[in-house]
């Protein structure tokens, strides 16, 4: 027998109103910490892509969509820019160094990009198997692609025209591996990368003329998705949006985009939070009514509990108890819900997105958020709970 | 042992004062308290136990005077020296019948003696309901229960209040009869308070209480 061991078997013999308490607390707490788990892995994400892309260069239109399209692979293309007009940015003093894009097709819905070898080592990643492309028509596959599709060193494919799946199958030239990525949890995981060659040599052939986005340039007017810009001087912001105002090219500012993009979740995320709370103290009063009503319920129980010696003291600590048990236990399977939740929206974010949400380790906000739970429920027995310490025992037993 | 001198005791300023005879009962006595309804019986029960604080006047027991002693040393005191019998048995109604037996002990701090506690609901015939909860036992198993939860401790005064008032000719004799052989195996002084004149006979040494005068 223990203050600890009565507070459990009183939860016990009121199940209905226990799980209740459970359930509201397990769902307000799960609900805060899915988002927070969610925000976390989301601004994760974007940021090991951002790494040192300090601007970049495309065709004009959305920002955000020249952004989203090159540094994280999720948008269609904004257009074509010319890669000579590029590259004379890249060469301008106040820019340190550029790496090239260029859009293909794609193979069972992982893109095909052109680029050069320093695209691979701006990530860091290294090699699993093979070496990096070097002549056309050789790719190197992220880790991801290599597990889903199961190509492996030495096998061939063709493309699929565009971003749409394969219903356009480009027959004619055939697509070498020649290296497979380790996972670096970039964007690269889910891309094949080849030279930039590659992407104009496809689409080359006379049959494909004027059909596709890309349209067909040789020599030196070669078209190329984006440039990722890495600047040597701040003032470059300022400077290159002047250099390139009669071109067809932007510059766009990855951290300002994304910053947007978040602010704009950010509604999202406030109601969803605003919802959680309310259901926080929702819970809070739910605990106040269990709580409160086994008073009432067992007035002469605790009367009699004192006739036998318990002080005031012992009964108010079983009665934190009881509220201390509810919150932690609701705390946990809180806890434990928002992962199985963010393990589930990982699932389908991973197939819509080709975004890996990953780690499932608490966060240090999370210890904070079970803590204000256990708060919560120690606060809801507690203030009912004081009516333990004022009873009038006589009173309460002559009453009966 | 409990003895009681001038004890008086009012409910409030305005209420009316209410004065009780001496008691003094030796280790192992036993005593009735006879008075009709009105007459301050709970009243007088509460103040022997020490739920209430007289206005004048003490309760000794075992020596101690329990009127002298802080509120936290007069919840521990009555825990180990007294043991209650209510008019209807009450329990913790989440723990069963045997773990309500082990309150006592562990609200004194003591190690609870399950043997005792199995021997005793055997001696009163509930044995077999010691796992269930107290909800599940009829009236008079209650009652019975509730006999072994006030004399599992062996306190050294037992206080029943109207223990009999709800039980028939044969029941009332039965539960008495529990009473005294259990209190006499804990050694203990028994008190009860009752308003039953049935009592009376078994009773020949009584105390009578007046009922309050009408003002």
């Amino acid at each position: 027998m223990s203050w600890l061991y009565l507070a459990w078997r009183n939860l016990g013999a009121k199940r209905l109103q226990t799980a209740l308490s459970l359930v509201l607390l397990a769902f307000g707490v799960g609900m805060v910490s899915l988002l927070m788990l969610a925000e976390k892995q989301l601004s994760d994400a974007f940021d090991r892509n951002i790494r040192d892309i300090d601007m970049v260069l495309g065709a004009k239109g959305s920002p955000l969509q020249l952004i989203l399209a090159n540094v994280y692979h999720v948008d269609a293309p904004t257009g074509n820019i010319s890669l000579a007009a590029a590259q004379k940015i890249v060469r301008h003093p106040y820019i340190e160094s550029g790496i090239p894009l260029a859009y293909g097709d794609n193979y069972e819905m992982f893109r095909i990009v052109g680029t050069t070898p320093a695209y691979v080592d701006h990530y860091s990643a290294n090699l699993e198997q093979g070496r990096v492309w070097q002549d056309a028509f050789e790719v190197t596959i992220g880790a991801r692609v290599a597990a889903r599709t199961g190509l492996g060193i030495g096998d061939t494919f063709f493309s699929a025209h565009g971003l749409q799946d394969g219903t356009d199958v480009h027959t004619d030239k055939t697509f070498t591996v020649v290296g497979i990525l380790s996972e670096s949890q970039s964007v690269l995981d889910q891309l094949i990368l080849c030279n930039i060659e590659t992407i104009w040599g496809v689409h080359e052939e006379p049959g494909n003329e004027g059909t596709g986005e890309r349209t067909n340039e040789t020599g030196p007017d070669r078209e190329i998705t984006a440039m990722l810009l890495k600047k040597r001087n701040p003032l470059a912001i300022l400077t290159i949006p002047n250099l390139i105002r009669d071109t067809n090219m932007q510059l766009a500012l990855p951290a300002i985009e994304i910053n947007r993009l978040t602010n704009n979740f950010g509604i999202g995320m406030k109601t969803l939070r605003t919802i959680a709370m309310l259901i926080m103290i929702i819970s809070f009063a739910s605990i106040f009514i269990s709580v409160y009503d086994s008073l009432l319920a067992r007035r002469y129980e605790l009367a009699l509990m004192r006739t036998m010696g318990a002080t005031p003291g012992g009964m108010y600590l079983s009665l934190l108890l009881e509220g201390g048990l509810l919150s932690i236990g609701g705390a946990l399977i809180g806890l434990v819900v928002s992962r199985a939740g963010l393990f589930a929206l990982g699932q389908i974010v991973a197939d819509k997105f080709r975004y890996d949400l990953a780690s499932l380790a608490v966060l240090p906000s999370e210890i904070w958020l079970a803590g204000a739970a256990v708060l919560v429920g120690l606060l809801a027995a507690a203030i009912p709970g004081i009516s333990v310490l004022r009873m009038d025992i006589s009173e309460t037993l002559a009453d009966h | 042992m409990i003895q009681t001198s001038g004890l008086t005791f009012q409910y409030g300023p305005e209420g009316q004062e209410m004065r009780f005879p001496d008691l003094a009962c030796q280790t192992r006595d036993r005593l009735l308290l006879l008075g009709p309804s009105g007459s301050g019986k709970t009243t007088l029960l509460h103040l022997l136990s020490g739920l209430l604080r007289p206005t004048a006047g003490e309760v000794r027991i075992d020596g101690t005077a329990i009127g002298g002693l802080t509120d936290r040393a007069l919840d521990r005191f009555r825990g180990e020296h007294i043991g209650v019998v209510f008019q209807r048995a009450h329990f913790v109604g989440a723990l069963t019948v045997m773990e309500n037996l082990m309150m006592p002990a562990f609200l004194a701090g003591t190690k609870p003696d399950r043997a005792r506690a199995a021997a005793m609901l055997e001696t009163l015939g509930v044995g077999h309901k010691a796992h269930s909860r107290p909800a599940d036992l009829s009236v008079g198993e209650q009652q019975r229960a509730s006999i072994a939860r006030a004399l599992i401790h062996r306190p050294s005064v037992v206080l029943a209040d109207e223990p009999t008032s709800a039980l028939d000719d044969h029941a009332t004799k039965a539960v008495v009869d529990l009473l005294e052989s259990q209190a006499a195996e804990a050694g203990a002084t028994l008190l009860i308070v009752t308003h039953d004149s049935r009592l009376k006979d078994r009773y020949p040494q009584h105390v009578a209480l007046q009922p309050l005068a009408q003002s």
